[in-house]
């Protein structure tokens, strides 16, 4: 495991030298530690790096610079609403008041924190067209299994525990087939009809006494609303079974559809994608659960409660017996839940709305571009959602390009790729969903550039199947760091060296 | 629309290339009797009006008093490098590294947090994380399952109670067993994890046990004996789990020298504001030949075709999108943000810092216990502590209170926090950091010495205090010293 080749950026460890940084905190008296008994001490420090602050700045600086960003460009990454991302909301969750306050503060001393949890369970809760919300879930996978947990209990609950099975079509999140074992119950993959929309007929066939949950991502990943979802719930009911909504596409939808007052019994959120949270590079995200009123017993522990006076606490350990317990230690991810306010309290009921029709416009401008241009296959034609499937079928049949190269050649273009072989039922399939921020120039550059590439492809394949060529590195050995994983710095052992100062 | 970019003649634009008339025909596609009733809420908001209602809201909060509050969420010192680097949009404004050649930052970085975290805990393999410590645990415990085949997990009562209901939560959703080790009631070690009673839950042959989870300092602040209880574990074929505060790890013994099979944590200490919760840091580590069975995101090292190094997230067969039901875990967004946080604050504060902070707070918490003594107030337990420890207090919530009414906020009411064990009752658990200063301790034991005296004083009164306050309770002005 030894490090390899030139490279951008050394590793902190590179640039530590004994002796370097100091200043940041007080020391200790020199007996501080004279009571821990031996057996708990530690024998070698950590090796950690020693460097001061001006090349640990430049480190992270530099680094940050390698990486593309909405802040940088246009993310048209399918199914993940790479939207913009508000600015006041990093002013808003940094105020002291909410960023300095303990999880385990007395409800007295929270009424500002407890009264915008309500407050946004409530706008939540007007969206989802549900019943009541938990904001505990700290993400959409999170929100999923707290849902299905709740799916369980409740069966549990009347003495049908025999349902052990999920049904989930099989364009969708990865997450939702994994979320069923963690809760213990068997996934049926459901086949797409042909039109790239839910099979009614084959989700008829597989539910039945054994059914928990029927999980479906409406609009799906496929950027279609499912037309026939009435029919499908109507099913899932007489089935006994309850109706999950993958919220990931919920874009999409606001003010158009309300998945509560179609019949759906559970749903959660991604503020990450809608709400405008910050993604960070991977997370954190937070999955607000919504449920109808089958399932509000069960929501996890604590809830936020408004009191007749107009006061806020939290349940108290044991409060609700029905519950399926904590998701997660303490009240949820807050600092997440208070830009997701400030975004929901920026748009109001008139911008909601027109963020979803933004955003579906814009994917259907884009895909009128690609359609007529001719250049890609554009497997399910007609008005998308949010977001559309375009595949590089045709152009690698022709050429020998495929989905990936075009993928690494929109890098050189300056745009970040879509996502690429998702849904895994579409061949060769791009994920693209602009959303509501971007300009009709950006859309415009980002269709001239995939159309621009499709031929390409024609003149000079090889361009496009060794790119990227000006990002700061080339393709990657994924198969080497696999087969040989380096997964960690190996400095030389810690000592117990003197203090800079 | 706030942020949105087109102009009418824009939107015009777009419809006409559709032929379309207006942007209600995008929608016939959903059918009449599922169309939505209107949003019921307020108007937009100007940015103006909403900063001050935040800041109206953020008013409310009291985070002014003088805080022995830790229990699992400890306020530390975070130089103004940190966030600045964190406000940068390169940062936070991307999402998972995906195309890695533009995502090399993030993946150097994610590579960067898990050498860090592996030198802090010991262990080879660090995960590029995971939603909070609680979260971490069920994972490690859910692992240990996978790992040896075997469907039962012992749980120390010394670990956080909100871990150990998330562990109950998880495992009752997968169907597997979970038990409680109960905790030493009398002499020296009380408090502490009873190993003798581990060692006998170890020993059922019909039931073996997959892993055995404590925690390191426990959640009432005792040191553990980890590495017996290591040996314990490994004798009867089981992993074993650390829970670990990592600024402890600076002067403690790492999870890799006394035999974990796996650490997890809340790594909301390493520069992570308290934000009432989240969002924090959940570390979850592992030895290599466990590397498999570990859930979440792993960033190596590899190269590009030209030989350049560079940072690829790998071993994704383990992974839902890849696996889908079979994977280890459904976990897809994680805390790859808070991660960054954690590797920039190390990078400030340094080797030497961070022993700084981890010694600055055990002599602060000697300082916080010889105060209290001197006022008639003792701890509850008599063996080792690091930086946190439980005081013996009669009528423990009504002084709680009543203390919260003078400024200080008195710590963790234990009777309240971990109903189930009753050796706790007349408990608060109190922490001292870097951050607590003279005066705070001060004016606790000089508070605390006032209100027992009154309670003392007037014993049969003892409950009157208690509807007063229960009316000022709603208020969020609670003191005004």
């Amino acid at each position: 495991m030894s490090a390899s080749g030139p490279r951008l950026q050394p590793t902190l460890f590179e640039l530590s030298k004994p002796g370097r940084g100091s200043g940041k905190v007080p020391h200790p008296p020199h007996d501080a530690l004279d009571r821990l008994p031996a057996e708990h001490r530690r024998d070698t420090p950590p090796a950690l790096p020693e460097v001061n602050e001006p090349e640990a700045v430049r480190h992270w600086v530099n680094l940050s610079q390698m990486n593309h960003a909405v802040d940088t460009g246009f993310y048209p990454l399918g199914s993940c609403t790479m939207k913009w991302n508000p600015k006041v909301n990093e002013w808003a969750a940094r105020q002291p008041g909410f960023a300095q306050l303990h999880p385990l503060a007395p409800d007295a001393v929270a009424q500002g924190t407890l009264q915008l949890l309500w407050e946004l369970e409530q706008i939540l809760i007007e969206i989802s067209g549900m019943r009541a919300v938990t904001l505990q879930p700290a993400a959409g996978a999170h929100g999923e299994l707290t849902g299905i947990l709740m799916v369980r209990e409740y069966h549990r609950s009347r003495g049908d525990a025999n349902r052990t099975d999920v049904l989930v079509p099989d364009s969708a999140h990865g997450t939702n087939p994994a979320t069923a074992t963690m809760a213990g119950l068997r996934t049926i993959s459901i086949k797409a009809a042909p039109n790239g929309r839910t099979d009614l007929e084959a989700f008829r066939t597989a539910l039945g006494p054994s059914t928990a949950a029927v999980m479906i991502t409406n609009p799906s990943t496929m950027g279609l609303f499912e037309s026939e979802v009435g029919e499908l719930i109507d099913a899932v009911h007489a089935a006994g079974a309850l109706a999950y909504m993958d919220g990931a596409n919920l874009n999409a939808i606001l003010g158009r559809f309300k998945p509560g007052e179609a019949g759906f019994d559970v749903m959660h959120i991604n503020t990450h994608k809608t709400f405008s949270t910050p993604h960070g590079g991977g997370g954190p995200g937070a999955g607000p659960v919504a449920v109808g009123e089958t399932l509000e017993p069960f929501l996890p522990a604590p809830r936020v409660l408004r009191e007749p006076d107009g006061s806020f606490r939290l349940e108290r350990a044991g409060e609700r017996p029905t519950s399926i317990g904590r998701m997660r230690s303490f009240v949820g991810s807050t600092g997440v839940l208070v830009r997701a306010y400030a975004y929901l309290r920026t748009h109001g009921a008139s911008g909601l709305a027109e963020i979803t029709d933004d955003a579906v416009l814009a994917a259907n401008y884009l895909k009128q571009r690609l359609a007529d241009s001719g250049a890609y296959d554009i497997p399910f034609p007609g008005p998308c959602k949010h977001e559309f499937i375009a595949s590089a079928t045709s152009i690698k049949r022709k050429t020998g390009v495929r989905t990936l190269d075009i993928a690494k050649r929109l890098l050189d273009h300056g745009f970040h790729a879509p996502t690429v072989y998702f849904p895994l039922t579409v061949d060769e399939a791009m994920l693209i969903e602009p959303t509501e921020t971007e300009s009709i120039e950006t859309l415009d550059a980002f269709a001239d550039a995939l159309i621009a590439i499709a031929a390409e492809a024609e003149t000079e394949p090889e361009v496009v199947k060794t790119a990227p060529h000006t990002a700061p590195v080339r393709r990657l050995d994924e198969a080497g760091a696999a087969r040989n994983p380096n997964l960690r710095w190996r400095p030389a052992a810690g000592a117990w060296t003197p203090c800079p100062d | 629309m706030a942020y949105g970019p087109h102009t009418p003649a824009d939107r015009q634009r777009m419809l006409a290339a559709l032929g379309m008339r207006s942007v209600d025909e995008l929608f016939a596609d959903i059918p009449e009797r599922l169309r939505s009733s209107p949003l019921r809420l307020d108007p937009p908001e100007p940015e103006q009006l909403l900063m001050n209602r935040l800041a109206g809201l953020a008013a409310k909060n009291r985070v002014d008093l003088a805080s022995f509050l830790g229990a699992g969420a400890y306020r530390h010192f975070s130089p103004p490098m940190v966030d600045q680097i964190l406000l940068r949009g390169e940062w936070y404004t991307a999402y998972t590294p995906y195309q890695p050649e533009v995502s090399q930052g993030t993946l150097q970085s994610i590579y960067e947090y898990e050498s860090l975290l592996a030198e802090l805990v010991g262990l080879d393999v660090v995960s590029a994380s995971h939603y909070d410590g609680a979260a971490a645990t069920a994972e490690a415990a859910l692992m240990t399952c996978r790992a040896t085949g075997r469907g039962r997990v012992l749980v120390s009562r010394a670990v956080h109670p909100h871990y150990r209901e998330v562990l109950r939560t998880y495992f009752d959703g997968a169907g597997l067993g979970l038990e409680d080790i109960p905790l030493v009631a009398e002499g020296p070690e009380r408090g502490t994890t009873d190993l003798a009673a581990l060692e006998r839950r170890l020993a059922d042959p019909e039931n073996p046990a997959a892993g055995v989870v404590l925690a390191q300092p426990s959640f009432y602040g005792l040191l553990e004996h980890m590495a017996d209880a290591a040996n314990l574990a490994h004798a009867a074929g089981a992993l074993f789990v650390a829970v670990v505060e990592p600024v402890s790890l600076a002067v403690l013994a790492p999870p890799g020298a006394y035999g974990a099979d796996i650490a997890a944590g809340e790594g909301q200490a390493l520069g992570i504001p308290p934000q009432y919760g989240g969002p924090y840091l959940g570390i979850l580590a592992c030895t290599e030949p466990l590397v498999r069975q570990i859930p979440g995101r792993l960033v190596g090292m590899t190269t590009d075709v030209d030989g350049k190094r560079a940072y690829v997230m790998t071993l994704q067969a383990r992974e839902q999108h890849i696996r889908r039901e079979k994977a280890a875990s459904n976990i897809c967004t994680n805390q790859t943000l808070l991660a960054l946080a954690a590797s920039v604050w190390l990078s400030a504060l340094g080797p030497h810092g961070l022993r700084d902070v981890a010694a600055l707070g055990a002599a602060r918490a000697s300082e916080l216990e010889a105060a209290l003594a001197a006022v008639g107030v003792a701890r509850a337990h008599t063996s080792a502590y690091l930086n946190e420890f439980a005081i013996l207090v009669p009528n423990a919530a009504e002084v709680h209170r009543e203390l919260l009414r003078r400024g200080v906020l008195a710590g963790l009411v234990l009777a309240e926090a971990v109903p189930d064990e009753p050796s706790l009752a007349d408990t608060l658990l109190v922490c001292a950091t870097e951050m607590t200063t003279g005066d705070d301790i001060a004016t606790f034991a000089r508070e605390i010495g006032a209100v027992l005296g009154d309670q003392a004083g007037s014993s049969p009164g003892v409950s009157a205090p208690k509807a007063e306050l229960s009316a000022a309770g709603a208020r969020p002005e609670v003191a005004r010293g």
